[in-house]
């Protein structure tokens, strides 16, 4: 038997305020938000929180013990960097416990001038290493990174043994090709990026249209996939798109998936994780309370060791059912290679 | 409602959606555009995106009981519209049980539609905007009532 640590915080989304309190009341430590504009990598149409839905949220989750955690994660663009060192200046100025940056130039403007306020490193910072992150700390005194999804557990064991900034890594969510920060495959389909608009496939380029037998599915005019009546859907985006590759059409980039880490949530903790993240701001409260209920049980199982930790089928069945693609993968913790 | 009751996913059988479709359909318009302006005088609804749902013509299908409800809004006002010229900006289709598995927050709009229990056809941003409207509206609690037999 193992006797666990602390618990790891469970960390989940929240793109509305009835979102976020769904995240407090299951259970959340940290319930993570953007502002209603492109600062952030959910910049989707009607979501996200005014100065004033902000300020009533830190209220309610401060006043039950629990942290706001406020993501600024795209890259200010030419000629507005203004934009991003004003939703900085803002968040400082509501109270926020910590805020999310990705981009250097931000961190360097966040840690000069509110240097008493927590950042973290975005994984949209895409930073694997520990050498990237301990330059982090030593020029913007991060205190944690949010690991991107592409380490195995043991790579992800050789950073934390190697640093002591905290380490987060995700637990739950839609998976994409996961080159954050770096990605423009949505630019390419529609001139736009979560990096540059907040956005990836922004709607307004969506087009789902209903055929007998199937639904397609277009971005900016370009055929992503096709589904039959009875096969579950995706986000429909570049990389989960089925496309024809020398005469045979297939996911040529990735099937629609989500990560699930409950039968690998023992060996996350023993590893020293400081945090777990669910990936979701854009979905809405139901899913919200679904996901955490479902973790914190996990993780509260685990609180005297793991001696009799099992993933529960009720567990599995209400992830597998949120899930996109319907279906569950480990990601990278488990590959094999490095 | 209680927290212990659950929406089953049901279908009701095929000849009541072939009959419904014969009945009449202006009482469950009118009954769902009222129900959204009585959300707009509680101002449950963000007035920030309410612009973007003027002049849209929108269309709910439940397709198992065969009802349809045609509905714009106009000048601060959801009004029913029983004699659609055009098709709709927006339409969401699906079967009783999904519709009422989402108004009691029971399931995700996403979960359903990644299930293709849900179908969104039309201009997908303004379905975006409606289902983000839809999940801000903070629902007041309701009174816990006790269980029978507890």
């Amino acid at each position: 038997m193992f006797l666990m640590p602390t618990l790891p915080d469970l960390v989940c989304p929240a793109g509305s305020l009835p979102a976020l309190k769904a995240a407090v009341d299951n259970g959340a430590d940290a319930v993570y938000l953007g502002f209603k504009n492109d600062t952030n990598a959910r910049n989707f149409a009607g979501l996200n929180f005014d100065q004033k839905g902000m300020s009533d949220g830190i209220r309610y989750a401060h006043g039950k013990g629990r942290e706001i955690l406020l993501a600024i994660n795209t890259f200010p663009q030419a000629g507005r960097t203004a934009d991003w060192h004003k939703a900085v200046d803002a968040a400082v100025d509501l109270g926020v416990d910590a805020i999310i940056l990705a981009d250097v130039g931000l961190l360097d403007y966040a840690t000069r001038r509110h240097p008493q306020q927590r950042l973290h490193l975005s994984v949209q910072g895409s930073a694997t290493s520990y050498e990237a992150i301990n330059f982090c700390q030593r020029e913007f005194n991060i205190r944690r990174a949010v690991l991107p999804r592409v380490l195995t557990l043991a790579q992800v064991e050789h950073v934390i043994r190697n640093t002591s900034v905290e380490i987060e890594v995700f637990g739950f969510g839609s998976l994409c090709v996961m080159n954050e920060g770096r990605c423009w495959l949505s630019s390419y389909a529609c001139g736009e990026s979560p990096n540059t608009v907040g956005a990836c496939s922004p709607a307004k380029y969506v087009k789902w249209d209903k055929q007998p037998g199937a639904m397609e599915t277009r971005l900016n005019g370009i055929l992503i996939d096709r589904f039959g009546d009875d096969e579950p859907a995706g986000y429909p985006t570049l990389c989960k798109g089925r496309f024809d590759v020398q005469g045979e059409t297939y996911y040529a980039l990735e099937e629609p998936t989500s990560l699930n880490v409950l039968s690998i949530l023992p060996d996350i903790l023993k590893i020293g994780v400081r945090a777990i993240k669910v990936e979701g701001r854009q979905r809405s409260p139901t899913y919200v309370t679904q996901v955490t209920r479902t973790l914190r049980a996990a993780l509260d199982a685990l609180r005297d060791g793991d001696a009799r930790y099992h993933v529960k089928p009720a567990w599995q069945s209400e992830l597998a059912k949120v899930s996109e693609g319907s279906q569950a993968t480990l990601g990278a913790y488990n590959r094999p290679w490095r | 409602m209680s927290p212990n009751f659950v929406i089953p996913r049901f279908r009701l059988p095929a000849f009541i959606a072939r009959f419904g479709h014969k009945l009449p359909q202006w009482p469950h318009t009118l009954a769902l555009v009222g129900t959204l302006n009585a959300a707009l005088k509680l101002k449950l609804l963000p007035e920030s995106e309410l612009a973007a749902l003027e002049d849209k013509l929108f269309r709910v299908r439940v397709l198992d009981t065969g009802g349809e409800a045609n509905y714009t809004f106009r000048n601060g006002m959801f009004r029913p519209v029983f004699q659609a010229q055009r098709e709709p900006d927006l339409a969401f289709a699906a079967n009783l049980s999904a519709f009422l598995q989402l108004l009691a927050r029971q399931e995700d709009p996403d979960t359903l539609f990644f299930n293709r229990e849900l179908e969104i056809t039309g201009d997908t941003e303004l379905g975006l905007i409606v289902k983000n409207m839809l999940d801000a509206i903070e629902l007041p609690a309701l009174p816990q009532l006790p269980l029978p037999g507890r």
